[in-house]
């Protein structure tokens, strides 16, 4: 018997940077919000002298536990999919603050190129420009139109970083000075500019120093203790929504963080949401939270699958190409979009590896979006290079020289000898939608409430592997200019498929926006076509994927999609409306 | 010594064909090459004529000294775990640049990793249908057996019996008493996944035990392997520093000694 509550003004699944931006801007202008996440309860406490390898890093203790529910995985539609078992392939956010704790930081913004992508490749190359399998579409927003988003997004984060000497144009300078400049940074700065790119530091959420926001909230300065990714910050010196945005929401005494909350499906009647129904999972009674207004802010996964189960919208189907919901899956797959570049190792420079922090390091935009002329290249959309001092950990990192046995005593030898002497590049490109490449319900597999899990179908698709070929030959030019005396270059196969590892959290699509509900569930202030008290916030509400990380264009979003809560809270109806008959 | 061996208890024969084991083992995992021989242990082992008594005090002192006297959780026989400690051995053994897997815990380590969470795949997703076959291209979502109905302490059981049982079939001698050349032949092809087992692949029961193996020596002392840091000192790697803000522009390499979770959370 689902138990009633009393009703709220603003319902929210999930406080992760979405769901606590919502949460800090409603709280602000008035409202009262509950935010139901199933995972635990994490204060900055929790992360105090966590610098545990095989914890954090290994055994996953921050990411969500798989043995309650998980994705299933396949390559084709003519495949069984089968479910992703272990945290080892899957690293998705959970708890308070959700893949906010753990983010390593890196805050880039997208490029105008992205968010018209259609237009702007029809209007440089034609129409015969455009893969046959694509689904890429126009974003219904510019980038000019989202730049104080992003402002107001680096601003709350504090983030750190210098002017991107070819990037897109700022309306401010960053709020707080790049990080530490590093000899293995400077070792890639030289060596691209020598090749003619234009690097510079990447912009980080590690503060460079101590920050306080324009909510008054105050970040501290980063030690470069080399414990981000997959880690919470020691120090309270990487922007998190636990400092951040819920702290601003809590200070209103309007906010109240549910946990233990598994959210099942959104109660409605077809042209209103009435609420969420979820599950204690301490007790196991299932409630209803009432809403005037519902806010799906969980990860991408999440958010399609609460759509699908709750049969809001209309499904997508790959044969027909018909239907929305689960449409243009994309993301930064492990081995095609990132993680894959040139290893160079040397034989008499030993560097300070194990030092470093999240958002360490720098790229070059030479190559990335449409920066370069594609006329005679094989794909579109481009990557960035980046070199970044994480800080190598003993476990994960045992690289050696190719030929190397992978254990025993020549392992052994080696991997200790080259611990500290070897550096890594990496290009990371976008991934293109396609027809094939989308999520629906899977017919076997169910989590531990007997909801059906999310099934992830993922087809390569030529022009994606022609990219991540062209960054991987990059990376290995830049290598050889940084003077390695080896190098292992990644290959990437001309029939290389999928390796089921959702391990980057960079994914996308589901519930994706345009400026006509034909082809998108959101308009660009994330509210649903169909029912207007919903709106869905986060990466499953981007048509596709940049070379960029995502943290930061979402948190954009975010902060315009509150905007759009409070203008809808205020006057009702479709908040994009007055701006579509505008441009009409 | 990877052992917890109840010497006291043995008796006559038994005591002698474990004494000639024993040594097989040292032999083959290049322990008596090592600094170890002399020791109280080993010392009274290879000469075989000690008086019991002696023996015995001998065997408690350098329980005492020795980091590997630990008691066993996981595993309940002792010739499996002889079979897991002379593979992690060959995975990483000792040499010039310092301990292997046995000086630095290792066996101990897995042991209380397969009796806790991870043993019984406690966070992983566990639901049937479970696969067992896989096309290739969908092998790359089980490593370690990740499809298999099987959890993480049964495929290490079935793993290190079936090394033994190769080892038998090729050589008629226990996995842990054959010779280095030997152990490590069986193993190269339980890493090819040559050898055929039953509801997971030698080779994924063999990245789980590569993996194991490498955690145990580089993760935390405080897990029960990495003995003294020894791991992370032999990689230069120092540990749970509070900050490297006072040395990350440097040019120089920084050597620093390593700091535990011990260190760094117990003030």
């Amino acid at each position: 018997m689902v138990k009633k509550l009393q009703k709220v003004d603003a319902v929210i699944v999930g406080s992760g940077w979405t769901g606590g931006i919502a949460a800090a801007e409603l709280t602000k202008a008035g409202y009262n919000v509950v935010i139901l996440e199933r995972g635990g309860d994490k204060k900055h406490e929790d992360f105090v002298g966590t610098k545990d390898e095989l914890r954090y890093s290994k055994r996953y203790d921050l990411m969500q536990d798989l043995n309650k529910t998980t994705i299933t995985s396949r390559n084709s539609m003519d495949k069984e999919a089968i479910p992703v078992r272990n945290n080892s392939n899957a690293r998705l956010g959970n708890h308070t603050g959700g893949a906010g704790n753990h983010w390593n930081g890196m805050a880039f913004r997208w490029l105008p190129y992205d968010f018209e992508i259609y237009s702007k490749t029809v209007e440089r190359y034609g129409k015969g420009k455009i893969p046959k399998n694509s689904t890429m579409q126009d974003w219904g927003i510019s980038y000019d139109e989202l730049e104080p988003y992003y402002d107001k997004y680096e601003k709350t984060a504090g983030i750190s970083g210098e002017e991107n000497p070819i990037g897109p144009p700022r309306s401010d300078k960053y709020p707080n000075p790049p990080m530490k400049m590093t000899p293995t940074i400077r070792l890639f700065s030289e060596a691209t500019k020598e090749l003619g790119y234009h690097p510079y530091r990447i912009p980080s959420a590690n503060n460079s120093q101590t920050y306080t926001n324009p909510d008054g909230e105050k970040i501290n300065g980063c030690v470069y203790c080399a414990f981000c990714e997959e880690y919470g910050c020691d120090f309270g010196a990487k922007a998190d929504p636990i400092g951040t945005v819920l702290a601003t929401a809590s200070k209103t005494g309007k906010l109240e963080i549910r946990n233990g909350a598994n959210v099942n499906r959104v109660s409605h009647d077809g042209s209103k949401a009435n609420g969420l129904v979820y599950t204690d999972i301490t007790t196991g009674q299932e409630f209803e939270q009432p809403a005037d207004l519902v806010v799906l802010a969980g990860f991408v996964f999440t958010n399609t699958q609460l759509l699908l189960t709750s049969k809001i919208g209309t499904p997508y189907n790959p044969a027909t190409g018909q239907g929305i919901i689960g449409k243009n899956f994309t993301g930064h797959f492990n081995n095609l979009s990132t993680y894959i570049g040139a290893r160079g190792f040397f034989e008499d420079k030993k560097f300070n590896n194990f030092m470093g922090t999240g958002g360490l390091g720098a790229s070059i935009d030479d190559f990335s979006g449409d920066n370069e002329d594609h006329t005679d290249l094989d794909y579109l959309h481009g990557y960035e290079v980046h070199y970044s001092q994480l800080g190598t950990r003993p476990i994960a990192h045992n690289e050696v020289p190719d030929g190397t046995p992978r254990w025993g005593k020549e392992f052994k030898k080696q991997s200790l000898k080259y611990f500290n002497r070897n550096l890594f590049i990496t290009a990371q490109s976008g991934f293109l939608p396609n027809k094939t490449t989308y999520m629906d319900l899977d017919p076997t597999y169910k989590d531990a409430l007997g909801n059906p899990l999310l099934r992830v179908t993922v087809t390569y698709d030529q022009q994606d592997r022609n990219r991540a070929k062209a960054g991987v030959a990059r990376c290995e030019e830049i290598m050889k200019q940084m003077g390695a005396d080896d190098m292992h270059v990644d290959v990437v196969k001309d029939d290389i498929e999928f390796d089921h590892k959702f391990y980057t959290d960079h994914f996308f699509g589901g519930t994706i926006m345009g400026s006509d509900p034909s082809n998108s569930a959101v308009n660009t202030y994330s509210q649903m076509w169909d029912m207007d008290n919903l709106f869905v916030v986060g990466g499953s509400t981007f048509p596709h994927n940049s070379n960029y990380n995502p943290t930061v264009t979402i948190g954009a979003f975010a902060y315009r999609a509150a905007e759009g809560m409070i203008k809808f809270l205020k006057e009702g109806g479709n908040v994009a409306q007055a701006a579509l008959e505008t441009n009409a | 010594m990877a052992s917890d061996r109840r010497d006291d208890t043995a008796q006559g024969n038994a005591q002698h064909q474990q004494d000639l084991s024993r040594r097989k083992f040292l032999k083959n995992s290049g322990l008596l090459a090592g600094g170890l021989v002399g020791g109280g242990l080993f010392g009274g082992l290879l000469t075989g004529s000690l008086e019991k008594k002696e023996e015995k005090k001998k065997i408690a002192t350098v329980k005492k000294e020795s980091m590997v006297m630990e008691a066993r959780q996981f595993f309940s026989r002792q010739h499996d775990f002889d079979v897991l400690t002379a593979a992690t051995e060959q995975i990483f053994p000792e040499d010039e640049h310092g301990p292997g897997a046995i000086k630095l815990g290792v066996p101990y380590y897995i042991d209380k990793q397969l009796a806790g969470r991870w043993g019984i795949n406690g966070r992983d997703y566990r639901h049937s249908p479970y696969a067992v076959k896989l096309d290739d291209t969908d092998k790359s979502a089980g490593p370690a057996g990740e499809q298999s109905i099987l959890d993480r302490g049964d495929i290490f059981m079935l793993g290190l019996r079936k090394l033994d049982d190769e080892s038998q079939k090729r050589f008629k001698i226990g996995f842990d008493e054959a010779e280095e050349e030997q152990q490590i032949e069986i193993l190269q092809d339980f890493d090819d996944g040559k050898v055929a087992m039953n509801g997971v692949t030698s080779a994924e029961f063999f990245n789980l035990l590569l993996q194991a193996t490498l955690e145990g020596a580089y993760s935390d002392p405080l897990y029960g392997g990495n003995k003294d840091m020894e791991g992370w000192k032999m990689k230069e790697f120092p540990g749970a520093q509070a900050s490297y803000a006072g040395y990350i522009e440097q040019e120089e390499f920084k050597k620093l000694e390593p700091v535990s979770l011990r260190d760094y959370q117990g003030h």
